[in-house]
């Protein structure tokens, strides 16, 4: 047995763990746990600000499948991580904060930066705990980590009184993980059998089946057997904002993205659909559009390892709880096995139809060679330039539904961006975590100008240690998706929407961040533009593309609205969208 | 209204009881009622929760507790196959002309005084909820001063008990898969 502090056991804890890197910022009442932190092999990345830290911690638990860690102090410190906590929990995104806490006579007196963070955190994490006894520090950060990573993962975070961290904490961990106390805590295992035969006979049976992929395809890590299932059954897969690249988007069955900004094929499959086969997926507003009007004819199979997302908006006709990856294994062995008995699964009217709709109702922009600069082109260059190689981060807004729109995607957490919380500012940050998780390869983030301005200040933190993510700022001088709410709902009254594109000056804004700075207006500089950006550099870049103000994101379903009344946009004519709005389903 | 009970083992820990709160005001579920005392074994409390069917998703309100950490089980007490019961202490108006009348309304729902005064009587009763609706109803009629009433527990009748009730997400696949 070692005699350790409790700031000693905290940070051995977190190498026992597994932890390489912290990402966080100190403050008084964590300076205990900072001074072996000095002495440890875990790495820590001092970042600007808190908020930097949680979306840092969030990139590098999406870019790698572990579990992030951010660290902060008492009250403000705290407080500043809430938005990033937020965020995980609505994206469940398995991270781990370290606060320090007030020491324990002191808790509750209002002393000098106390923040009650359990208390304030209590509905936006997994699990949360003060830890009162410095001998708990090792259960109780192991428990965390199990906590944030099993199930559905999610945000814990574990708060510690400065005199816990300063007081005698015997050592007694003769293997970790220690004991855990967590009799409440199940994790959902293996599926039922009967249920997934159940799924693959309605999926055999099917005319006009979708595969609905959300993010738990991803974190399940099941994307293998998704595609052998979608194959094997010959279904048809769209893949929602938290699941892209689940399935190549070159992938013949691909439909690309549902929801409010998807794709027409996408939409109108899931309107059209004689079964929904949800993966991970939640039945999210934003997918579904009006509820009571979505998929009206589908029957639905819902596999997910949280039992209360089962039936919360749709009630299915299967249900399926358990660990996606044993799912869908099943499901596949279930189908292949009927297949070999002689089960023939035919969708090749509806994949007809699928591509009918894909042919005739593309994404499509403009892209005048001498006019405004389009976001959507500056994304498909990148994608083209990149291979879909790169590790893809988006803020929030247009630019994040341009992004997830017109990159071409092909292969899983190659895609990260803010989606259930929709926090803007969260690109900069998370793209440094996913850089650092994941240090060989180009990490790009695309951001608005709305977005960068609230967490540029990690730049600094990227320039000085050597995390060189690129910055694309798609600079429209406004923040575009309210502007273009307040176009097409609040007849054209711009309030408070425009932030002008030149102040600050991005260019200048990255060099003194130590960062290179780039500017493009032209549709004829952007291949060269991305050629320099995005070459191997010890620093960030930041490019300013000057992006057209007007451009809008469709297809669009209004909020509230049924998915049938899709809007193609200005792209297309009044008779394209008419024939869109009755779905015609012509074959081929 | 049609209210449920549901019945709560948690683990009897700081901060438990305010993560149960916590979730029915973030999830916007509405609570009739709630009673946390605790158990036969002192590391286990039992929340006795009354929800309104009516303006809040039962179901959802289980899965979604079972969720919780700290939380151990969560069954729902059917109330014809359950002992329900509310404590209530009343203080009520009582001329010394209408004290016998009150005292023989008391006998009837089997309330207890257990406080007096010239012109008030303070009444015990245990009962369940609809006999104490009624005594109050009853206690009314003659100006009710003050009401405390505690909120509800219950039991399941019969030799069952609450540790022997499957997993709801085992529940659930079982009635979605039949």
């Amino acid at each position: 047995m070692e005699e350790l502090t409790g700031a000693q056991a905290l940070v051995r804890s977190l190498e026992e763990q597994g932890v390489e890197v912290v990402f966080g910022l100190p403050g008084g009442t964590i300076l205990p746990t900072y001074d072996p932190l000095l002495s440890s092999r875990v790495r820590h990345v001092l970042v600007r600000h808190e908020q930097g830290a949680g979306h840092a911690a969030e990139g590098y638990a999406w870019a790698t499948g572990k579990p992030g860690v951010c660290m902060a102090t008492s009250g403000p410190g705290a407080t500043n991580l809430v938005t990033a906590l937020s965020d995980a929990y609505m994206d469940s995104v398995p991270i781990v904060a370290i606060t320090g806490q007030v020491g324990r006579p002191l808790i509750g007196s209002d002393a000098f930066q106390e923040a009650d963070i359990t208390g304030i955190t209590l509905p936006i994490t997994k699990h949360n705990e003060l830890v009162t006894d410095p001998a708990r520090i090792p259960a109780a950060i192991a428990e965390a980590f199990h906590i944030a990573t099993t199930g559905r993962p999610g945000p814990v975070l574990v708060d510690v009184p400065k005199d816990v961290q300063q007081a005698s904490a015997p050592w007694r961990v003769t293997d970790w993980p220690p004991a855990m106390d967590l009799p409440g805590y199940q994790v959902p295992g293996a599926p039922s059998g009967a249920a997934i035969q159940a799924a693959a006979q309605l999926l055999l049976q099917a005319r006009r089946p979708v595969l609905y992929v959300g993010g738990g395809v991803i974190k399940s890590d099941s994307y293998a057997d998704l595609l052998r299932l979608a194959e094997l059954a010959q279904a048809p897969v769209t893949t929602t904002l938290m699941a892209r690249g689940a399935v190549p988007d070159t992938h013949p069955l691909a439909l690309g993205m549902p929801g409010m900004h998807g794709t027409y094929p996408a939409v109108a499959a899931l309107q059209e659909a004689d079964l929904i086969v949800a993966l991970g997926a939640r039945f999210d507003d934003r997918v579904t559009g009006k509820l009571a009007d979505f998929a009206p004819r589908a029957k639905i199979v819902h596999a997910d390892i949280d039992p209360a997302e089962i039936g919360k908006n749709r009630t299915p006709d299967v249900a399926i709880v358990g660990d996606l990856r044993l799912t869908l294994a099943g499901l596949a062995d279930a189908v292949a096995q009927a297949i070999s008995v002689g089960a023939a699964p035919d969708t090749s009217d509806w994949r007809a139809v699928l591509d009918g709709w894909k042919r005739r109702f593309p994404l499509r922009y403009t892209q005048h060679g001498d006019g405004p600069l389009k976001p959507q082109y500056v994304t498909e260059r990148l994608s083209a330039m990149t291979g879909g190689n790169a590790i893809v981060v988006a803020g929030v807004g247009q630019h994040q539904m341009h992004a997830s729109q017109h990159y071409t995607f092909t292969r899983p957490r190659s895609w990260i961006n803010s989606g259930g919380a929709g926090t803007m500012g969260f690109a900069v940050p998370a793209a440094m975590g996913a850089q650092v998780g994941r240090p060989g390869e180009l990490v790009v983030a695309i951001d608005g100008d709305g977005c960068f301005q609230m967490t540029a200040q990690e730049l600094a933190t990227c320039a000085i240690e050597k995390i060189p993510i690129k910055v694309l700022i798609f600079n429209n001088g406004f923040l575009g998706m309210v502007r273009q709410w307040q176009e097409l709902f609040y007849d054209e009254r711009y309030s408070s929407v425009e932030l002008g594109t030149a102040i600050p000056d991005y260019v200048k804004l990255a060099e003194a961040y130590g960062c290179v700075g780039l500017r493009c207006d032209r549709a004829d500089e952007v291949d060269a533009v991305l050629d320099k950006a995005l070459a191997p550099s010890d620093v960030p870049v930041v490019v300013d593309f000057r992006t057209h103000d007007r451009e809008g994101v469709f297809p669009m379903v209004a909020a509230g609205h049924p998915n049938d009344d899709i809007l193609l946009g200005p792209e297309f004519s009044a008779d394209e969208q008419a024939a869109a709005s009755r779905r015609e389903m012509e074959l081929g | 209204m049609s209210t449920h009970t549901l019945s709560v083992l948690v683990e009897n820990k700081p901060g438990v009881l305010a993560h149960v709160a916590g979730l029915f005001s973030r999830r916007a579920f509405n609570i009739a009622s709630l009673a946390v005392g605790p158990t036969h074994d002192e590391r286990v409390s039992r929340i006795t929760i009354v929800v309104d069917g009516a303006t809040t998703p039962v179901e959802q309100v289980k899965k979604q507790l079972e969720k919780l950490v700290r939380v151990l089980k969560v069954v729902e007490l059917g109330n014809d196959e359950a002992i329900e019961r509310e404590l209530a202490l009343i203080k009520v108006k009582a001329d010394p002309a209408l004290r016998g009348q009150l005292l023989e309304v008391a006998g009837v729902f089997s309330a207890n005084v257990v406080d007096m005064s010239p012109t008030t009587l303070v009444l015990e009763a245990v009962a369940s909820p609809a006999k104490l609706d009624a005594l109050l109803a009853m206690l009314d009629t003659y100006g009710t001063c003050e009401l405390v009433r505690t909120g509800r527990i219950a039991l399941a009748r019969g030799s069952g008990v609450i540790t022997d009730q499957p997993e709801l997400a085992a529940t659930l696949e079982a009635e979605t898969a039949a």
